[in-house]
Order: structure tokens, then sequence, then C-alpha cells
């Protein structure tokens, strides 16, 4: 019995540790899902904006479909209906695996007009990125800028 | 009174007088901006170079907005939190009597027209490289700016750093006019290092600084913790840094990455200055950058 008694507290105690890393190593939170779909937005976001940039930088040579096209899933993208991928308490305060600032949830008027001038800003793009390289070079700068709008604010620094 | 006693008084007196003697305030000579004029378009450049806008204007201004330099930025640090002051023409709250003489023994010696020493979170030991010619444009473009009334707030610090005067002897350890990168530039990467190693005092936040506050120019742009220790300002010297000069001349345009991803925090703020910067301007920035030394070098 005494045998038991001392091997058992490390057993147990080994348990709980494994327990606690599969959780962290998982992230298994309550709001992961909603984390990684709003990411991935934020990856389509800059996918099409890749394409767009380096022919705007004239690593890409200029293709007016092709601009049109990444110009319009841009804008496509930005008035997409994702507030319930921002879930209360998802914040990088609360939650692993987000830079998201619990300001986001404290000033959501704000929000709610950045991400008006991102979509006005995307629609803008969307309207010239195929006319020629020099309207697509002109646009693409108030993107850069609301997007900016709402990180500078509300995402936190790479820590 | 006893002889040793005497020794003391005397002792504290050399010492105060030491003190004195070594932390007054250093002027410019009286002649350093003779003979020059104000051009306003050309002190816009170096009113967006110098990024006055993202400390003095308020946080989440934008557009006309960042033209009200009103202050009131809270910037927290080690030695407790400092708060930008209204630097709009105000003749009572802002620096509307200031002459040009004023704003470059402001702006190159960090002494204000009291005669009264700076702290460093306004970065003159950048700012001290930017010629006189540029500091008197500037005068004549901060000049047209709008003013405002709202009054500057007190910083709010404790003792002993409270003394200003104290603040002489931090400069005899860390205020410098040589430049961080020496040897042979190109036209460019000279233009490039004035921009940033002076007026863009880019080397403020992503240099480390010491237990005193100084910048540690040995590991020049390498990176350093944010200032309220939470997050890190990343190191843009070759070391850290693998982006092409196109990559970093279109990041200080548009804000975008290399992944396009978009800059955000304080970066979001320069970007809005840089990207009405001249592109020659941004690519003489990029040029320094790649100029500095690279690991192995």
């Amino acid at each position: 019995m005494s045998l038991f008694k001392k091997s058992a507290i490390p057993v147990i105690g080994l348990a709980l540790v494994a327990s606690i890393a599969v959780a962290g190593s998982h992230g298994a939170g309550p709001h992961d899902a909603a984390i990684k779909a709003r990411q991935s937005q934020m990856k389509l976001y800059a996918f099409n904006l890749g394409m767009l940039g380096a022919m705007a930088k004239g690593e890409m040579e200029y293709n007016a479909e092709t601009a049109a096209g990444a110009a319009e899933n841009l804008a496509k993208l930005s008035t997409m209906s994702m507030a319930a991928a921002w879930p209360q308490g998802s914040d990088n305060s609360a939650v692993d695996g987000t830079r998201a600032l619990p300001a986001i949830w404290e000033k959501y008027p704000d929000i709610v007009e950045k991400s008006k001038a991102m979509s006005e800003a995307a629609a803008t793009l969307a309207d010239v990125a195929g006319t020629d390289l020099d309207a697509l070079r002109g646009a693409i700068g108030d993107v850069g800028k609301a997007c900016g709008g709402c990180h500078k604010p509300y995402r936190a620094e790479e820590s | 009174m006893s002889p040793l006693f005497r020794w003391i008084i005397a002792l504290g007196l050399a010492g105060f007088a030491a003190f004195w003697l070594l932390t007054w305030p250093d002027r410019l000579p009286d002649d350093a901006l003779a003979g020059l004029t104000g051009d306003v378009a050309r002190g816009e450049r170096v009113f967006l170079a110098g990024g006055c806008a993202s400390c003095h204007a308020a946080r989440d201004a934008k557009d006309e907005a960042r033209l009200v330099l009103a202050g009131g930025q809270r910037f927290p640090s080690a030695f407790g939190t400092f708060l930008a002051p209204n630097i709009s023409p105000d003749p009572t709250h802002g620096i509307g009597t200031w002459s040009a003489m004023d704003l470059a023994n402001a702006m190159l010696r960090g002494v204000s027209p009291e005669g009264a020493h700076y702290y460093p979170a306004f970065p003159y030991t950048s700012y001290t490289h930017v010629t006189a010619q540029d500091v008197t444009d500037l005068h004549a473009y901060l000049a047209t700016l709008p003013a405002t009334n709202t009054p500057s707030q007190p910083h709010e610090i404790s003792f002993p750093f409270t003394i200003r005067r104290g603040l002489g002897l931090w400069k005899h350890l860390y205020a410098t006019d040589d430049w961080v990168l020496t040897g042979d530039l190109t036209p460019e990467q000279t233009r490039g290092r004035y921009l940033v190693e002076g007026p863009g005092h880019c080397g403020e936040c992503h240099t480390a600084r010491d237990l005193f506050g100084g910048l540690q120019r040995d590991a020049w742009l390498t990176g350093a913790p944010t200032p309220d220790g939470k997050g890190k300002i990343p190191g843009i010297s070759p070391a850290q840094l693998d982006w092409s000069e196109s990559d970093i001349a279109y990041y200080l345009e548009t804000g975008f990455t290399p992944d396009f991803d978009a800059a955000g925090g304080h970066m979001a703020s320069v970007i809005l200055n840089t990207a009405q910067l001249p592109a020659s301007d941004r690519a003489a920035i990029a040029a320094y950058l790649k100029a500095l030394p690279a690991p192995g070098d």
C-alpha cells in the first residue's frame, strides 16, 4: 500500500502536467474557430494584395485582368459579414493565438467606421485596378492606410 | 568650526559647482542660423521626415487633424510617463512666440528657450543632426499650422528624474554629433543616413537602451523591447531584416510588408509621414539600412 502511495503522487502529477500541456499546445480555447476564421480572412487579403503589390512594385508584369480580379476580391472580402468571428472574450488578454487588443470591443463604433474606410478604399481600388498600372499604384496606398487604421490602435506588437 | 567640518563644506560647495558647470545648458552659437530664411514647402518635408505629428498630434488623428499639434500623447518609460507638449503656433500654450533659434536650440541641443534641459523622450539626440537650413524651414512651416490652446500637461515622473539639471550629465554621456554609420557612402546612402539617424530618429525606438536610457549605439537598429515592456520593436539592420531595398521603400510608402501584412502600432503613424515623402527619400532610407554592417562584416 505504501508503495502505491509513493508512486501514485508523481503519476497523478504527471497526468495533470500532460493534460495542461495538451490544452496549451492545441490552444483548445473557446474561440479558436472564430480566431482562425478572421485570420483566414486576413490571409486572403494578403494573398490578393500580394499580386497587386508585386505589380505596383514592378516585380510582376501588370496584367489588367489579374489586377481587376484581385482588387475585386479585396472589395468583396471587405464587405463580408464577419462580426461572428469577433466574439467577446477573444482578445489577446483572454486567449492565446491572437494579437487582437481588448480595445476592439470597447470602441465598437470606431471599428465600424474604420472597416467602412477599408471597404471604400478597396472599392476605389477595384474600380481602377484594371485601368492601368498608374491607377493601381495610386489607389493601393489608401488600402494600406485603411489596414493601418485598425492595426495601429487595435493590434498588439509581436511579442 | 572644526577644520574637518570646514573641509566638508568646501568639498560640498566644490561638488555643487562642478555639477552646475557640467550640467550647464549648452546652447548653439548665436550665429548658428545666420543668413538663413525659411521655406514653407521645404519645411513640410522636414516636418514629415521628422515625424512631428506622430507624437504631437492626437494618437488617432488622421488627415487634417494630424496638423493640430496639441500634444497629450503619453509615452511610458522606465523613468515615468512623458506627455508630449503642445507645439502648435498658439502664443501661450504652444510655441507661437519661438524664434527659429529657439527651435534650433530645442531640436539640436535639447535646451528650452528658458534654458532648461528637455527630457530625451523628445529625440534631440537624433535631431542634433538636422541641418540649420532644415530647422529654419521647419520653423517657417510650423507657423502655418493651426493654433490650439490645449494646455501642455506635466510629465508623470518622480525624483530624482524631476531634476532637469541632471540631464546635463546625461547629455555628456549620450548626446553626440557623430554619425553611427561612417565610411564611404554613396550620395543616396548619405541622404538615407541623414534621414534615419537625424530627423527620422529611427534609432530612438529600433535601438535598445541601457540602464540610464542611453541608446546602445553598438547595437544600432537591432531591435528593442517596447517601452511598456509588453512587446518588441523589430530590428531593421541587415542581420534582422532581409527585405530588399524596394521592399523597404514600398513598406514606407504603403505600410505593406513583403508578405502583405500591414504595419500596425506606432509604425502605422510613421508610415503616414513617410508615405508623403518624395520616393527618392524612401529609397535613400532603404539604401542606408542595407549599408549597415551585416553579420560577419
